[in-house]
C-alpha cells in the first residue's frame, strides 16, 4: 500500500512537472497581446470601440449598483456602437482572481476596461502597471495611475438632501436608516443623510440599522430583511425610512407601503419610475439619485473623442452626478419642501455646507 | 500471507481510485448534459477549460489556490477521522488571519521570527476558536455541528466590530477598510516564475500534510484518535480518553484551519481587509470528502477544485455562463458521495464471497479472521 501510494505520489508530480514544462512557453494572455497592441491606441473609432466590464458580486440583473453601470453600458453600445465584453465577480474570490479578469479584458484588447466597485482597487493597480496602453476606470473607488480614471461620487451630499425632506415630512420626528452591507461606502450614505435630518430638524432622531456586516454581502440582495428591518422602525413610530441598500431597499418599501402617512426614500435610481416597485410607488417620496451610469456613459464617450481624463472624475450635485429625484406629484407639488431642499443644495454647490463622510462610532 | 495481504491492498487501492474517477466522470457528464440543455456545445467548453487550465501563470495560480484549499481541507479532514464535523474552519481561519494580520503589522522582529509569531498567533486563535466547540461539547453535550456554525457567525459578527476605523484597521484612500500592512521582515518569500509568484506557503502545506499523515497514522496518538472516532466505546474500553480526544481534536483542526488565511496574508495582501477572501472553510469541506481524509486525497482535491475554478473562470470569457464551476463542482461532491458509497459496497460483496470462498476450501477458520480484519 505505502509504496504504490509513494509511486503515485511520484507519477503525479512528475507528471504535473511534465505539464509545467511543456506549458512553459506561454501564458494565458500571451497569446493576445499582439492584438492589444493594435488596438491600444486610444479612440480608435467607433467601429473598433471595444469596452470591457467587469462587475463586482451580483452583476447584471442585480437591479441596484451594478445594473446601474450595466444601463450605461447599455447605452454605449447602442449610441456610440461599442462592442462590449462583461464578466462579474463570484463568491469568495480573491484579488487574484479580480486581477485575472481584469488581465482577461485588457489582455484581449479591449479598452477602455470598467472596473465596477471598490472591491477591484488593489487588483486594478496591479493591472493598470500591466496594461500601460490600456485605459482604465473605477467606480466607487481610486487608484492612483496614470491611466486610470477614478469614477466617485459624493453620496453624502445627495443623502444629505433627502435627509433634508425626510426631516420636514416626518410628523413623528422618527426618522429611519437602513444599510446593506456596513462597509464605509454605505456609512457615507448614513452620515450626510444624518446631517441633513439634523440640520433641518434638530429634536428630530434618525436610527441607522445594517442588514449584514462584511464579508457578507447579503444585506444588498435580500427584500425579506429590508422589509423586516423597515416593519421593525414602522412599529417604533419611525414614519420615513431611507434605504440604502440595493435590492433590499424593495423590500422596505413594500413595508413602507403597508402603513398610511409612512413614507420611503429610494437610492441609486429614480425608484419612482422602478417597473419592479409600481405598485408601491405612491409611498416614495423622493430618490438619491447616483448616476453610475451617467459616469459609465460619459467615461466611454470621453474615450472615443479623445477626451478622456485620468485621475479622480468626482460626480457631485454640482455637476449632476448626484441628486434627488421629484418624480412623485405628491411631493414634486409640495413647493415649500422643494424650496427648502433647494436651498441646502445651493449651500452645498456653493461650498457652505459639508456634509459629512464618515459615522461616529 | 504476505502475497494475500499484498493483493487485497492493492484491490483497495482500485476500489479506492474508481470511486472519485467514477465521481468526476459522472460530474463531466452531467456537465455537459448542462451545458447542452442551455444550448451551448460543451467539449468546447471542456477545451477552453484544459486550454486555459494549463497555461503557465494558470498553474501557478492553481497551485497558490490549492494550497489554501489543502489546509482547510486537512483542517477539516482532522476532524473527520475523529467523526467530528468542523463546520466552522471558516470562522476560525478569519479569526486567525485577522488577529495574526492585527499583531504581525504591530512587530517589528528579524524576519524569520517575525513570520513564526504570525503564524503562532494564527494557530492559536484558530484552536482557541474551534476549542470553544470542543469545549461545549464534552461539557454540556453540544453537537460541535451547530456550535460550530454558530462560531461562524460569531466571529463574522466580532470582526465586523473590530475591522472598522478607530478600533483595529484604518480606512484607505480606495474606501477599503483594512488592518495596517504588514512591515516587510514578515513578508514570506515568494517564488518568482514565469506564470507569476508562487507562494512560498506551500512548503508549509506539504509539511502539514505530511505531519497530518503522520501524526495520525504512525503514532499513538493517532491511534487513539481514529479509535475514538470509530467508536467511543471501543476507545473507552482501550483506556483512550475520549473527550479529551474531542477536545484536542478540535484545537487541533482550529490551529489548521488557523494557517489557512496565511497564504494570503504573508505572500499577497500583507493585510486584513473587507477584500480578505471568505468561504475557503466550506470549500475545505468539498475537498476533504473529495480526498476521503487521505493527505495526498485531500492534494489532488485541492488541486482539482482549484483547476475548476481557474478553469471555469475563463469560460464566461469564452461566453458560457460562469455558473458552470458551481454545478461542476456541485456534482461532483454529491457524485463523490454516491461513489464511495457504492464502491464501499461493492468492495465488501468482493470481500465477503472471496472470505466465502476460502472458507469453504480451506475450512481454516483463524487465518480468514484475519484477512477480514
Amino acid at each position: 500500500m505505502r509504496r504504490v501510494t509513494q509511486l503515485a505520489a511520484v507519477v503525479l508530480s512528475g507528471s504535473l512537472g511534465m505539464a509545467s514544462l511543456a506549458a512553459c512557453g506561454s501564458t494565458s494572455d500571451s497569446g493576445s497581446t499582439a492584438g492589444s497592441g493594435s488596438t491600444a491606441s486610444a479612440g480608435a473609432g467607433g467601429g473598433g470601440l471595444k469596452v470591457g466590464m467587469a462587475y463586482d458580486i451580483g452583476g447584471r440583473g442585480d437591479q441596484s449598483f451594478n445594473d446601474s453601470a450595466a444601463r450605461g453600458l447599455d447605452q454605449a453600445k447602442s449610441t456610440l456602437g461599442a462592442s462590449v465584453k462583461e464578466l462579474s465577480a463570484g463568491a469568495n474570490e480573491t484579488d487574484a482572481d479580480k486581477t485575472q479578469r481584469l488581465k482577461d479584458l485588457a489582455g484581449a484588447g479591449y479598452n477602455p476596461v470598467i472596473a465596477i466597485g471598490y472591491s477591484y482597487a488593489g487588483s486594478l493597480a496591479t493591472v493598470a502597471k500591466e496594461f500601460p496602453n490600456t485605459k482604465f476606470a473605477i467606480v466607487d473607488s481610486t487608484v492612483d495611475a496614470p491611466n486610470v480614471t477614478n469614477l466617485v461620487f459624493t453620496e453624502e451630499q445627495s443623502s444629505y438632501l433627502v435627509g433634508v425632506a425626510a426631516a420636514l415630512k416626518s410628523k413623528s420626528h422618527k426618522i429611519g436608516f437602513i444599510g446593506g452591507v456596513n462597509v464605509p461606502l454605505i456609512n457615507k450614505f448614513e452620515a450626510g443623510f444624518t446631517a441633513g435630518v439634523k440640520a433641518t430638524d434638530p429634536s428630530a432622531t434618525v436610527t441607522p440599522q445594517y442588514l449584514s456586516q462584511p464579508p457578507d454581502t447579503k444585506g444588498f440582495s435580500s427584500p425579506d430583511l429590508g422589509k423586516a428591518a423597515a416593519q421593525g422602525m414602522l412599529d417604533k413610530g419611525i414614519d420615513v425610512v431611507y434605504a440604502a441598500a440595493g435590492s433590499s431597499g424593495n423590500g422596505a418599501i413594500e413595508a413602507v407601503a403597508g402603513k398610511s402617512g409612512a413614507w420611503a426614500i429610494g437610492v441609486d435610481s429614480d425608484q419612482y419610475n422602478q417597473d419592479a416597485l409600481a405598485k408601491n410607488k405612491a409611498v416614495i417620496l423622493t430618490s438619491a439619485l447616483k448616476n453610475v451610469d451617467v459616469a459609465v456613459l460619459d467615461y466611454i464617450k470621453s474615450f472615443k473623442d479623445n477626451s478622456l481624463k485620468t485621475g479622480t472624475v468626482t460626480f457631485d450635485l454640482k455637476s449632476g452626478g448626484v441628486g434627488y429625484s421629484k418624480s412623485n406629484p405628491a411631493f414634486a407639488s409640495d413647493s415649500a419642501t422643494i424650496a427648502k431642499i433647494e436651498t441646502a443644495k445651493q449651500a452645498i454647490v456653493d461650498g457652505k455646507v459639508t456634509p459629512p463622510t464618515t459615522v461616529k462610532k | 500471507m504476505n502475497k494475500l495481504l499484498k493483493k487485497i491492498d492493492g484491490e483497495r487501492l482500485l476500489l479506492g481510485l474508481a470511486a472519485p474517477v467514477l465521481a468526476v466522470v459522472t460530474a463531466l457528464v452531467v456537465t455537459a448534459l448542462v451545458l447542452l440543455a442551455s444550448g451551448k456545445e460543451p467539449f468546447q467548453a471542456f477545451n477552453v477549460m484544459l486550454d486555459y487550465g494549463s497555461k503557465a501563470d494558470s498553474q501557478i495560480y492553481i497551485l497558490n489556490k490549492a494550497t489554501t484549499y489543502y489546509l482547510a481541507g486537512i483542517a477539516v479532514a482532522l476532524g473527520f477521522r475523529m467523526n467530528l464535523f468542523n463546520i466552522g474552519v471558516d470562522g476560525q481561519y478569519r479569526m486567525a488571519a485577522f488577529f495574526a494580520a492585527v499583531v504581525g503589522a504591530q512587530l517589528h522582529l528579524p524576519g524569520v521570527l517575525h513570520i513564526l509569531v504570525i503564524v503562532l498567533v494564527a494557530m492559536l486563535v484558530g484552536a482557541m476558536w474551534a476549542g470553544i466547540a470542543g469545549l461545549l461539547k464534552v461539557t454540556r453535550g453540544v453537537s460541535e455541528v451547530i456550535s460550530t456554525i454558530m462560531l461562524n457567525a460569531i466571529a463574522t459578527s466580532v470582526i465586523a466590530y473590530l475591522l472598522s476605523p478607530g478600533r483595529l484597521a484604518e480606512l484607505d484612500a480606495s474606501g477599503n477598510v483594512s488592518t495596517k500592512v504588514i512591515p516587510d521582515s514578515g513578508h514570506l518569500f515568494n517564488i518568482a516564475t514565469k506564470g507569476g509568484s508562487l507562494y512560498g506557503f506551500i512548503f508549509v502545506a506539504v509539511i502539514v500534510g505530511i505531519a497530518f499523515w503522520w501524526g495520525l497514522s504512525r503514532t499513538r496518538f493517532g491511534f487513539d484518535l481514529r479509535t475514538a472516532g470509530g467508536s467511543d466505546s471501543a476507545a473507552l474500553a482501550s483506556g483512550v480518553n475520549v473527550k479529551r480526544m474531542v477536545v484536542t481534536a478540535m484545537l487541533l483542526s482550529g490551529a489548521i484551519a488557523g494557517l489557512v488565511g496565511m497564504p494570503e496574508l504573508l505572500n499577497n495582501s500583507y493585510q486584513y481587509s473587507l477584500n480578505f477572501p471568505t468561504g475557503i472553510g466550506f470549500t475545505g469541506i468539498s475537498v476533504a470528502l473529495l480526498g476521503r481524509n487521505n493527505p495526498i486525497g485531500v492534494a489532488i482535491g485541492a488541486l482539482l477544485w482549484a483547476f475548476i475554478e481557474r478553469a471555469t473562470g475563463h469560460l464566461e470569457f469564452a461566453g458560457y455562463d460562469k455558473e458552470i464551476a458551481g454545478v461542476v463542482q456541485g456534482v461532483i461532491v454529491l457524485a463523490v458521495v454516491i461513489a464511495y458509497e457504492l464502491v464501499r459496497r461493492y468492495g465488501l460483496r468482493r470481500q465477503q464471497s472471496r472470505v466465502g470462498r476460502q472458507l469453504a476450501a480451506q475450512a481454516v477458520p483463524s487465518k480468514n479472521q484475519e484477512v477480514s480484519a
